[in-house]
């Protein structure tokens, strides 16, 4: 009996797992595309060139796959019913969940040495970019519940591989924008070193990386993660 | 004094000891340091005196008496005008002519290979008007080093002691200064670097930037826009055109590319269309200031670095002979006093070149023996130069050996005599013509080798020994402070060996060097004492420590600050790093902070008891109810980032980015026009300034430290105001003396003189008092009421050794408190109780703090006005990461007590950052001169160490202070303690009945910095241990700059970036132990005054 519940759980992780890698891969795949797409329909589209167009395409289409996902996979089947009311209030909440972080990674980044008043358009969108690769998960997967992401972003609060996997991307994702800040300085005069470019782009590798790696990580670690509610 | 038992005199040497050992390690640094900067640096005397045409260089008429001629000096000029074309690291190979090859061979197809065909069909052509040379240059192989070179016909060095910091003009007696006396007009087109040498010398510039390597034709496009319609302009006598194009095309693609065949052939049609439009007495010289080594660079002393290409050409014959098969080697200075003495000028003071013989000559068509005369005429002449300039330079220092000195002026005196004696008998004398000819030219020769090996060598050896000697003692830093905190650690053995070994080491080799009659050096001896004690320090660590325990805790830095201190490091080794540093530091400190609190999370560590410990003064103080206890690291977190964000806006530009501007704020506001918001500033300034004063005093009154009538706490309330006022009123001075009345300007001059020197001298008053009395306890009569007997009866007598009294303290201090208690309940019976009653838990802290703000005080003087609001955010700063940091740290009951890493890694990264904000680069134009007349208006006369003390105080402000107060990172987790313990007893839900505090709890007083007096030896081992941490990572830094200039010594920054950076580190270092000692030395004081503050009150009880 002991066994056989033991066998189960872990098929039921490797089928999850394998769900999470194709969800993951669908989110790889949105970033690519945002990428190449938009060159067929917008004329001279490149990601350095018309940096802010692309950034807010694949802004866009980054959340949109992860609505879709959230839609399709339900990876936090909630027990409790919500009348349609409810899902509008909430919908609102993420909303302006999603419009604080931006604001306020703005504001971490002037903190951290951003200009204050020239670039303020290239600046937000880089909030806007890295809060889709952070915050828009964490709403997808947790829903506006401060407390709840608070939980996953400690020590042994993660309680499934998908709050697992959001914590690896979302860390590789802040990585990837801090490790973009270091090229700025050096005068080789590529036009990638420009403020945001480097960062935003710094962003989007270590949001891939993370997404790329996380279901990885997972799968070779099955054994030792055991998650209190699984 | 029966008091003085064992115990305390073995806590008084333990003291001692730990105090003389960190002195140990600094001077281990000191001594690495010395031994690097004697390798790297060379150095040199600059004098500043000038050759004149009315003054001879020496005795003995002059050559056929030419002084009558117009435009005549020491000899006729051959030529009244000369085109200098510098093609900047135009290798001699670049313009080596190709043979063609007769055996078959096929000819070099490298891009750079005879793409000069010009200078080969002129050879070929017109071999008695032209001469290519492969001219020998000394290192260090950079331009500025090598036009300092090319004018002065001197050996450049980094630091040319006496001259202007803060300007790179040349001081020295130099070919265009000759040229500007004699009335010459100089054209100049090209590389700016001759702006900053030479400002105001040329009659026409075009000057376009240097800076930007990667751009290869701006510089000499412009030039070519100028140079032939300057020519045929005919204004000038003197035109100068620095081409940067071969250079940069070097150091950006290499030489091995077929832009660089591009770039010479370019250079070649250059070379042709002058050569088209040259007059007949005109002198074309085309040169190279440098090589470049087979990646494009140079710097260094390489073979392919130092060999220039020299060419000479001019319309009329000038050679007696045909060109060589292989082109003469001569020293690149060479060119100076031929230069010189061809265009009727005195050859510069300091030459120690050698004029080119051949081209004194007088053409194809002279006597040969009329020829060889004339040769060694102007040779003679330019012995007597060298030979007065070393003359005047052995009589300045004492750089030369007297035996070859003696040797050479022997050489001299014979060949002169020879040479005189040949000017009376001119007749048939060819023999002796060439005798003296090769005398001269030996004496000259000596005399540049023995300068060469004074002046101008990288000792490999000497900067391999500092590095060594560094990566040494940061790993005994490391060693040691992580063997502190053991109880086995050995403080005498430690103490004593180094020390005795060092002085034996140093004598011996000091015995060694005198028997085998070796000049002594002390730098050397001071390396040799450092490792010899060095040594056996090691040995006994390896010793006691290696069996024992893993290696791997010999790295015990946690990862994350390990790889922010990797990242720190390697930013050292990238001159855009360097130069960036202002907004590197910060971004990194933000990122540790962020890295902190983020990990406070993580860790699950943001206890609720932390929260209300937070004093009333800063803005972010929270009020709540503990359950925002979340966000309380949080909001220091973002406190901090804000306070270095503000405190990035006083930034100053290198002056390496010209897009960049400085900020307006770090002027003084005397500069300031408009009134209103002049007067603005003003009130903002001084606002700091009280700010500081209330926040200061707010703190000590929040822990009680401002009641006692000790003369410290006196000075606080009474004194600091005045320096405030003093201060104050200097800035209304300062800002407004261009506006005072006539009648008032004594007034004004006398007052701006006295008013900085009131506030030092009350400062320091402030200071004395504090190290007289550092105990700011309020004693009470209460303190001796009966109670206090309960406590202490288990003694009967006198404590009799410092265990006793250690036991006792504790005991004492937790009764006083239970006094105030009372009678603060008395007095206010109702409301939460405030902490102002635990003032000998601050006891460390008080006087630090203290401490801080007088020195703050004259530091801030210093500064132009709007710093203040600098170093108000520097102390809120500091707080606020204080406070952050001492939320992770657990308070450990009984010991031993450590400092954590991060916290010493966040306090130095502080201390950069400060520098910047204090409007500092680390450039030596960047250095705030008017520091110097802070209080001396009037300048100071002879005197230099007073100027260089003021001007050091400025620049290094920040270092100080954050070492002074480096023992705070240690005291602040006690004195956050206060009401911790208490908490702690409290289940998280109950938090809001804990406000009621129960009477009962009184055993569970917080005991805060009386922790530390409890375990006294633990205190010992936590300052040796904070000691060495701190100098590890200043050492690590400046380790990290060694490797830098040292590595990359071939750099085209090297002189501009790196070496500086090396400087300011060095004496940002030397500042930053002195005080550090300073720091623990004073918290040390205050122990001292503590106990026998104990003693006395235990005395008086038994009474
Ligand atoms: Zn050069
Ligand atoms: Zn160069």
């Amino acid at each position: 009996m002991h066994k056989l519940s033991v066998t189960q759980g872990s098929t039921m992780k490797n089928t999850d797992i394998r769900r999470l890698f194709y969800a993951h891969l669908l989110c790889v795949l949105s970033v690519i595309l945002s990428t190449f797409v938009p060159s067929f329909f917008l004329e001279s589209f490149s990601i350095l060139e018309t940096h802010l167009t692309w950034l807010g395409i694949c802004s866009v289409s980054v959340t949109a796959v992860n609505l879709v996902l959230y839609l399709v996979v339900k990876p936090n089947v909630s027990s409790k019913r919500s009348s349609s009311s409810h899902k509008v209030a909430r919908f609102l909440k993420c909303c302006i969940y999603f419009l604080m972080s931006c604001f306020s990674f703005h504001v971490i980044f002037v903190l951290y040495g951003a200009p204050l008043i020239e670039l303020v358009l290239e600046t937000f969108l880089f909030a806007v970019i890295l809060s889709t690769f952070t915050t828009v998960p964490c709403l997808c997967l947790l829903g506006p519940n401060l407390k709840a992401w608070l939980r996953v972003f400690s020590r042994n609060g993660v309680s499934s591989i998908w709050e697992n996997s959001l914590q690896i991307t979302t860390i590789a994702s802040f990585i990837g924008a801090w490790l973009g800040a270091f090229p700025i300085p050096l005068d080789w005069g590529r036009p990638w070193q420009v403020w945001p470019i480097s960062c935003t782009l710094g962003a989007t590798f270590g949001y891939v990386a993370g997404l790329v790696l996380s279901p990885l990580w997972i799968y070779r670690n099955r054994k030792q993660l055991t998650y209190k509610n699984n | 004094m029966r008091w003085l038992g064992s115990g305390t005199v073995y806590l008084q040497m333990q003291k001692v000891s730990v105090l003389l050992f960190l002195a140990w390690v600094c001077l281990l640094f000191y001594a690495g340091i010395a031994l690097f900067t004697s390798g790297f640096l060379l150095t040199r005397l600059e004098l500043t005196n000038h050759s004149s045409c009315q003054e001879p260089p020496g005795p003995g008429s002059l050559p056929w008496g030419h002084r009558g001629q117009p435009g005549a000096c020491w000899m006729a000029a051959q030529f009244s005008r000369v085109v200098l074309v510098l093609i900047d690291a135009l290798r001699f190979d670049f313009a080596q002519p190709q043979r063609s090859h007769g055996s078959g061979e096929p000819p070099a197809s490298l891009p750079f290979l005879g793409k000069l065909g010009s200078l080969q069909r002129i050879l070929e052509t017109e071999p008695h008007r032209a001469r290519l040379y492969r001219a020998q240059v000394d290192p260090p192989t950079t331009t500025m080093q090598r036009l300092k070179a090319l004018t002065t016909g001197s050996l450049p060095t980094f630091v040319d002691a006496g001259s202007n910091f803060a300007s790179h003009a040349i001081v020295e007696d130099n070919l265009i200064k000759q040229l500007n006396s004699a009335g010459r007009r100089i054209v100049f087109m090209g590389d700016d670097t001759w702006k900053a040498l030479f400002p105001g010398a040329f009659s026409q510039a075009f000057f376009f930037p240097s800076f930007n390597t990667r751009d290869l034709h701006t510089v000499d496009n412009g030039i070519l826009e100028h140079l032939y319609p300057t020519m045929d302009s005919g204004e000038w006598d003197v035109l100068i055109a620095h081409f940067l194009g071969v250079d940069h095309c070097g150091h950006r693609h290499g030489p091995h590319h077929p832009e660089m065949a591009k770039k010479l052939s370019q250079m070649d049609q250059v070379i042709q269309g002058l050569v088209e439009r040259l007059e007949n007495d005109t002198l074309l010289v085309v040169a190279g200031d440098h090589g470049m080594t087979v990646s494009g660079d140079h710097g260094g002393d390489s073979e392919l670095e130092v060999s220039a290409a020299l060419f000479l050409y001019s319309p009329t014959a000038l050679f007696p002979s045909t060109p060589p098969e292989e082109p003469e080697v001569i020293p690149q200075i060479s060119l100076v006093p031929t230069l010189a003495l061809l265009l009727g000028l005195p050859i510069p003071f300091g030459n120690i070149g050698e004029v080119i013989a051949e081209l004194f000559s007088g053409g194809k068509d002279s006597q040969p023996l009329s020829s060889a005369l004339a040769q060694a005429s102007a040779l003679h002449i330019n012995a007597q130069q060298v030979s007065r300039f070393l003359h005047t330079y052995s009589a300045a220092t004492q750089d030369f050996h007297v035996e070859e000195l003696r040797r050479l002026q022997n050489l001299f005196s014979k060949a002169s005599a020879d040479y005189q004696w040949l000017l009376k008998n001119p007749q048939g004398a060819e023999e002796t013509l060439k005798a003296v000819t090769a005398e001269l030219q030996q004496f000259l020769r000596g005399a540049r080798a023995v300068c060469i090996e004074f002046w101008a060598r990288f000792s490999l050896v000497r900067m391999a020994g500092g590095a060594a000697l560094l990566a040494a003692a940061c790993f005994l830093c490391m060693l040691a402070s992580q063997w502190a905190t053991s109880p086995a650690f050995p403080f005498y053995s430690l103490l004593l060996m180094p020390v005795a070994w060092g002085v034996t080491g140093a004598v011996v080799c000091a015995g060694l060097l005198a028997t085998t009659g070796l000049k002594l050096d002390a730098v050397v001896l001071a390396a040799v004492a450092a490792v010899g004690s060095l040594l056996p320090f090691l040995w006994k660590a390896w010793a006691g420590w290696g069996p024992r325990r893993p290696l791997t805790s010999l790295l015990p830095i946690p990862r994350p600050i390990l790889l922010l201190l990797l990242i720190r490091l390697a930013a050292f080794f990238s001159d855009s790093f360097v130069v960036a540093e202002a907004k590197a530091t910060p971004f990194l400190l933000g990122s540790l902070i962020l890295l902190l609190v983020v990990q406070l999370h993580w860790e699950g560590q943001m206890l609720p008891p932390k929260l209300l410990t937070i004093p009333r003064l800063g803005s972010s103080a929270p009020t709540g109810l503990p359950r925002h206890s979340g966000t309380y690291a949080l909001r220091l977190g973002v406190g901090l980032l804000l306070c270095t964000r503000l405190a990035g806006l006083f930034h100053r530009c290198p002056e390496e980015t010209p897009a960049c501007h400085s900020s307006p704020w770090l002027n003084p506001l005397a500069s300031m026009v408009g009134g209103r918001a002049k007067n603005l500033w003003y009130g903002a300034c001084v606002g700091a300034l009280v700010a500081l004063l209330a926040a200061v005093r707010l703190w000590l009154r929040h822990y009680g430290n401002l009641k006692s009538p000790e003369p410290p706490v006196l000075f606080v309330r009474w004194g600091l105001p005045l320096m405030a006022l003093g201060t104050a009123a200097y800035w209304a001075l300062a800002s407004g003396a261009e506006e005072a009345p006539p009648r008032l300007r004594a007034l004004v001059a006398g007052a701006s003189a006295v008013l900085p020197r009131a506030v030092v001298g009350l400062a320091a008053a402030g200071l004395v008092l504090l190290l007289w009395r550092p105990v700011t306890v309020l004693v009470k009569a209460g303190a001796s009421a009966p109670r206090t007997r309960t406590v202490l009866t288990p003694f009967s007598g006198p404590p009799t050794s410092q265990a006793d009294l250690d036991y006792v303290v504790p005991q004492i201090y937790r009764h006083m408190q239970e006094e105030f208690r009372g009678r603060l309940e008395r007095t206010r019976s109702e409301g939460p109780l405030t902490v102002a009653a635990y003032q000998l838990g601050s006891v460390y802290s008080a006087a630090m703090v203290t401490a801080l703000t007088l020195l703050a005080f004259p530091l801030l003087l210093l500064h132009t006005e709007r710093i203040s609001l600098v170093f108000l955010l520097l102390f809120l700063q500091s707080f606020l990461l204080l406070h952050l940091l001492a939320a992770g740290i657990p308070v450990p009951r009984p010991g031993p007590f450590t400092v954590p890493w991060q916290a010493v890694s966040a306090w130095a990264l502080m201390a950069t950052q400060t520098f910047y904000s204090t409007g500092h680069q680390p450039v030596f134009p960047a250095i705030h001169w008017h520091a110097a007349f802070v209080g001396f208006p009037e300048g100071h006369g002879s005197s230099t160490w007073l100027p260089a003390l003021l001007v050091g105080a400025n620049t290094f402000a920040s270092h100080l202070l954050f070492a002074v107060g480096c023992p705070l990172l240690l005291l602040w987790p006690f004195l956050c303690e206060s009401q911790g313990p208490k908490r702690r007893q409290h289940p998280p839900g109950h938090e809001a009945e804990a406000k009621v505090r129960p009477e009962e709890e009184e055993e569970e007083e917080p005991l805060m910095e009386m922790r530390l007096r409890e375990a006294p030896h633990h205190f010992n081992a936590a300052l040796l241990q904070l000691g060495l941490k701190y100098l590890f990572v200043l050492g690590v830094q400046i380790l990290a700059c060694v490797l830098a200039a040292s590595i990359l010594r071939r750099h085209l920054m090297v002189w501009k970036v790196f070496a500086p950076k090396f400087i300011f580190e060095a004496l940002g270092f030397i500042v930053s132990s002195v005080g550090l000692l300073l720091g623990i030395a004073l918290v040390m004081r205050v122990d001292g005054a503590v106990s026998s503050w104990f003693r006395q009150l235990v005395l008086s009880q038994q009474r």
